[in-house]
């Protein structure tokens, strides 16, 4: 069973990577970008036993810092 | 004073942390390998030093701030153990939750490796009291992931509770309110992103880090 963790940084918080990657954007002509955010996928290779309280366990212990950032856990079918 | 390094993979300040203590304090640290489970019997004062551990996968100390040995760290720092975390020390400390906060890649997207001027917030801890409220030190800083950040409540706790030991004299990397240091709430763990163990001797350009240290060997 494979899981996808989306790790996103919290609304307000300065995101320094994401302006890089805006500015580059603009330097390569695309207009309309309004605003950039980076964040992390995670991919997860699970046994059957591992339950969604465990995943959400891992991502608050360590997949993510809940003091700057959320997370979304989404299963991936198939 | 009996006094401890923990060395984490990719810590690289661990052994500037170790001739610092030593010159202090007339005694080489113990120097922990992160796997350990065990501190030493005893010990007074522990060091996380900085530099890159686990390459700052995932995110700068994450992963080290689970290693085994920072359970007993937690554990000597909730007795009243003096614990110092330096940079990626400070970065493990607030991974590890032993200190409030977070530090983020620097607003100014630039590693920042220069001498800067701190001032000292408040001298009410074994740090910092050897140093006056308000004085002016210099002290180095390496860093690319620098920036405090923590909500506006947690903020002002710290300033509110005199948590906050040193701020950035000017602003270098967007840290919030200029933090450069905080405190744990019984004042025993100090969290900074700039280094005093490379301020210890003339030759480092000058020993404004040595009285932090000295600090702590007077209070013990």
């Amino acid at each position: 069973m494979k899981t996808r963790i989306y790790v996103t940084l919290k609304n307000g918080v300065l995101d320094p990577q994401g302006k890089a990657i805006h500015h580059a954007l603009e330097g390569l002509g695309f207009s309309g970008v309004n605003d950039v955010r980076a964040g992390k996928l995670i991919e997860l290779d699970l046994d059957d036993s591992v339950t969604t309280a465990d995943i959400e366990r891992m991502c608050q212990q360590l997949l993510a810092n809940t003091v700057i950032e959320n997370f979304r856990i989404e299963p991936v079918a198939g | 004073m009996k006094t401890a390094v923990i060395v984490f993979p990719g810590s690289n300040c661990d052994r500037d942390m170790a001739v610092a203590l030593e010159q202090v304090t007339g005694k080489a640290p113990a120097m922990i390998w992160h796997r350990e489970s065990e501190l030493p019997e005893g010990v007074d004062f522990i060091a996380l030093p900085g530099g890159f551990s686990y390459g700052d996968y995932l995110r700068c100390g994450a992963i080290s701030a689970r290693s085994p040995i920072i359970a007993a760290v937690k554990a000597a720092a909730d007795r009243g153990v003096r614990v110092l975390g330096v940079c990626n020390g400070f970065q493990v400390l607030t991974e590890a939750g032993m200190l409030p906060g977070a530090l983020m890649r620097n607003a100014t997207m630039n590693f920042i490796c220069r001498d800067v001027s701190l001032t000292v917030a408040n001298n009410n801890s074994d740090f910092t009291r050897l140093y006056q409220a308000g004085e002016q030190v210099n002290f180095p800083v390496a860093h690319h992931d620098g920036n405090f950040n923590a909500d506006v409540d947690t903020l002002d706790r710290l300033e509110g509770e005199g948590r906050v030991a040193f701020r950035y004299t000017t602003p270098i990397n967007g840290a919030a309110r200029d933090i450069a240091g905080i405190l744990s709430e019984k004042r025993n763990v100090l969290g900074m992103m700039p280094h005093p163990e490379r301020m210890i001797e003339p030759a480092h350009g000058g020993n404004d880090g040595r009285r932090l240290f000295e600090g702590v060997l007077a209070a013990l």
